[in-house]
């Protein structure tokens, strides 16, 4: 498997140097693995960090800046942050107004961001958490670690974000943030394996002629294998996954999401089909973003992510965000 | 007796045992995990062996409560805060004692071990590293090698359960086949202390 790196080793490392050199209105702590706004701490403003594995660029350092995350944490591919690094983010980003940590769900990301939480409840940083768990495919809670979070993280950090902009106290930026997750579900496929730099070699095996349906993004797979479908097929079997999970009263924002590999000519061609099925169900739309936000290194597919919203949320959507992966209104 | 130059020998084994089993614990790792589990605990056994070169902690208890805060602040992802959360509770559990008897080891990595299960929510038999560290410590009062086997066959156990914890959780009946690698490389911890006891027999 030919990657344009130098050794696995130094893959995240590398990438914030080169992150730094493109995006000076970020500082980039590459030792210590923080990426912040430049203009952290900001006075009276809630500060919201996230973070996770590295491979899901842009997220989550590429949502860091004003409208969005005041930083974010990004550990080895694929493994969580450390609370050190989240600490220390906090510790940064903190101007009194308290703290946000955005978690997916995934265990080392609960147990670390726990931790981090509570060192930083000891130095007198005031912590509220919110857990993104909104993919669909993970059907049997009971019996796995629940709800994986995928796409709807964007739409958490998105919103939460300009609530903390707007000067919103740190309950009610956690409300809302909640308040998305909850709204939001997701559904990905994919229609090849993804390769991690440590391993070199697909992290599964996925055979030409097949697509996995409901998997998640470090490619732990989902419901059923199937032979390959269309991509009106797909949209059909992902937007059913969801809307069987949720009916929306209200419209909803859809995140078409690429997962790495798979180029904007086949997500916007996936996206019509998606539009197709919501308009076929009654589905209102009221925003839609087409892109890879939240990806999985160069596994080729696309997850689906539907947010519905109210008239504040969408408000909040589409205030200004200035940040190097997302950027509107400003 | 075993005192702070035993618990170090101990890590130090484990860190050696690691570093050999890691593209193991990456190979079992990689049908039902994301293929990291060797890499990730070898940077953070790399740590801990760095730490206590460097900081001479003079007690067993602080032996251990310094190579579980290393393993914190290097692994991540689950395996940071459970292993770290083992080594960190049994050291706290012992306290000050400069010496330590078997029994009284055995009884503090127990206090470890249920603070792994309260904090990951894991009990016996959902395919995690409890499956390898609960058989161990039951079988410690029968000595270290006692304690290796149980712990081997715990992790060997794992094989035929579905897990239910963890990322191989989501493959449901897809994970029953495999071994588990976090039960493997806590079955390594468990073995590393009959490297760290056989250096006191040859002294």
């Amino acid at each position: 498997m030919k990657m344009l790196i130098n050794v696995p080793e130094s893959v995240v490392a590398d990438a914030l140097r080169g992150m730094a050199a493109a995006h000076p209105e970020l500082t980039v702590d590459v030792e210590n693995r923080v990426i912040l706004r430049r203009d952290a701490p900001v006075a009276g403003k809630v500060a919201l960090v996230s973070g996770g594995g590295s491979g899901h660029e842009p997220l989550h350092g590429g949502f860091v800046g004003p409208g969005m995350l005041s930083a974010a944490c990004p550990g080895e591919v694929f493994t969580s942050p450390v609370p050190d690094q989240m600490l220390r983010a906090a510790a940064a980003v903190d101007s009194g107004a308290g703290v946000l940590f955005i978690v997916k769900n995934y265990t080392g990301d609960v147990l670390n961001f726990d931790m981090a939480a509570e060192l930083a409840e000891d130095e007198g940083i005031q912590v509220a958490k919110v857990l993104v768990d909104d993919d669909v495919a993970v059907t049997d809670s009971l019996y796995t670690a629940g709800r994986r979070g995928t796409g709807a993280t964007l739409f958490v950090e998105k919103i939460a974000g300009a609530a903390a902009e707007e000067g919103q106290p740190l309950e009610r930026v956690e409300a809302l943030a909640r308040q998305v997750n909850e709204s939001s579900r997701s559904f990905g496929v994919a229609l090849s394996a993804c390769t991690t730099p440590a391993k070199g070699s697909p992290t599964f095996d996925l055979p030409s002629g097949e697509l996995e349906l409901g998997v998640g993004i470090h490619g732990e797979p989902g419901r059923e294998r199937r032979a390959m479908m269309t991509s009106g097929e797909i949209a059909d079997f992902a937007v059913h996954a969801i809307l069987d999970d949720m009916t929306p009263r209200n419209p909803v924002l859809v995140l078409v999401n690429g997962m790495g590999a798979t180029p904007l000519l086949e997500l916007y061609g996936f996206n019509a089909e998606v539009q197709r099925v919501l308009s076929q169900r009654g589905v209102a739309v009221a925003r839609t973003l087409v892109g890879n936000y939240v990806t999985s290194l160069d596994m080729a597919g696309a997850s689906v992510t539907l947010c519905q919203v109210d008239e504040e949320l969408l408000r909040l959507w589409d205030a200004p965000v200035r940040t190097a992966g997302l950027r509107w209104g400003v | 007796m075993l005192d702070a130059e035993f618990f170090r020998r101990w890590m130090t084994a484990t860190a050696a045992s690691v570093d050999r089993e890691a593209d193991r614990l990456t190979a079992l790792d990689s049908p039902i995990g994301d293929a990291d589990h060797g890499s990730n605990l070898r940077r953070g056994f790399t740590a801990v062996r760095a730490a206590l070169e460097k900081e001479d902690p003079g007690t067993p208890g602080a032996v251990l409560v310094l190579a579980g805060r290393q393993l914190i602040s290097t692994v991540g992802g689950a395996s940071g805060p459970l292993y770290g959360t083992l080594l960190r509770r049994t050291g706290k559990d012992l306290g000050d004692a400069a010496e330590v008897d078997e029994t009284r080891f055995a009884e503090a990595l127990r206090v470890g071990v249920d603070a792994v299960m309260q904090l990951g929510g894991a009990a016996p038999g959902d395919k995690t590293m409890i499956d390898a560290l609960v058989p161990a410590v039951d079988a410690l009062s029968a000595g270290f090698e006692a304690a290796r086997s149980a712990a081997e066959q715990g992790a060997e156990a794992t094989t035929p359960l579905q897990a239910r914890k963890g990322r191989a959780s989501y493959l449901g009946e897809r994970s029953i086949g495999h071994q588990d690698p976090g039960a493997t490389s806590a079955a390594l911890l468990i073995a590393a202390l009959i490297d760290a006891g056989a250096d006191t027999a040859g002294e």
